[in-house]
């Protein structure tokens, strides 16, 4: 129980981040009504996502040094959720899009951007099916980590900073300081954000002794 | 004369976004005739549900952690 609290925690705050987040007040804005309350669940997604493909890359590089089979184990099962915890903030994020902007995909810089960056890890679960030699696999896919890792950075976070997009905090469109500046809604956003790692950092590690269980038994 | 009277036009089109803001449409109706809470309460359902299996599946996965630490 001592070991788990912060299971306990991540679960806590997902209920309170969820029910205050339905129930709070937000503030009055056109075009987003009530719509904005999905930031508390969309951006979420996204920051659970940069967690979990950053712990890939730290265990990618750790398994290349140490060439520890259950180091390269953590790295693919974090890519693994981070991958899930990617697709439902494309989708959370097409539904608003739907009704903020008009159209699920209006090919907006951030859309496709993050899409190609969704993409690259795909690839990279794909490229690691395909080599069957153990150290080999490691080695290869956490080179691959390390290319993919960045490029994620530099599309979703950089890119779509210099070209006009209808995303806040991208081409001249205010950031979250337009939401932050009420702390009502600061007052959901982080404990929603922190909750969220850590559900998924959580079924991070259920995957991890999944597969180390399964390795274990070969 | 003139300023004046363009002051005074420039306060009334203001106050008159001003008003506006408030004639933003946001879901009053829902949450005063209470039935939001029926859809958070089933929200909650959900994820407490959901919350749940994951701990349950834990335990499984330590019990079955522990068969095989005892083979080994």
């Amino acid at each position: 129980m001592k070991k788990n609290w912060w299971k306990i925690l991540g679960a806590l705050l997902v209920l309170y981040s969820t029910i205050a987040g339905l129930l709070m007040g937000v503030p009055r804005l056109p075009i987003l009504h009530e719509s904005i309350r999905n930031l508390y669940f969309h951006v979420p997604m996204w920051f659970a996502m940069i967690v979990l493909f950053s712990n890939s890359i730290y265990f990618g590089v750790k398994s290349l040094l140490s060439r520890s089979q259950y180091d390269d184990l953590k790295a693919v099962e974090s890519v693994n959720v981070g991958v899930v915890f990617g697709v439902l903030g494309l989708l959370t994020g097409m539904v608003w899009a739907k009704f903020a902007w008009g159209e699920f995909w209006s090919f907006d810089p951030k859309q496709n951007f993050s899409a190609i960056s969704l993409l690259l890890y795909f690839a990279y679960l794909i490229l690691r099916n395909a080599i069957d030699e153990e150290q080999k696999r490691a080695k290869i896919s956490a080179i691959y980590n390390i290319f993919a890792f960045p490029m994620m950075i530099v599309l979703i976070f950089v890119l779509p900073r210099l070209k006009d997009s209808l995303h806040p905090g991208n081409g001249g469109n205010p950031g979250f300081n337009m939401y932050d500046l009420d702390s009502r809604m600061r007052m959901v956003f982080y404990p929603a954000c922190l909750g969220w790692i850590l559900i998924g950092y959580w079924i991070y590690t259920i995957r991890f002794r999944i597969s180390s269980l399964t390795y274990k038994q070969q | 004369m003139k300023k004046i009277v363009f002051t005074l036009i420039m306060l009334i089109t203001s106050m008159n976004l001003f008003a506006q803001a408030s004639e933003i449409e946001m879901a009053d109706a829902l949450r005063s005739n209470g039935k939001i809470y029926i859809v958070v309460i089933s929200i909650v359902i959900i994820l407490l549900g959901l919350l749940t299996y994951l701990f349950a599946i834990e335990k499984r996965l330590k019990m079955l952690e522990k068969k095989s630490g005892d083979k080994n």
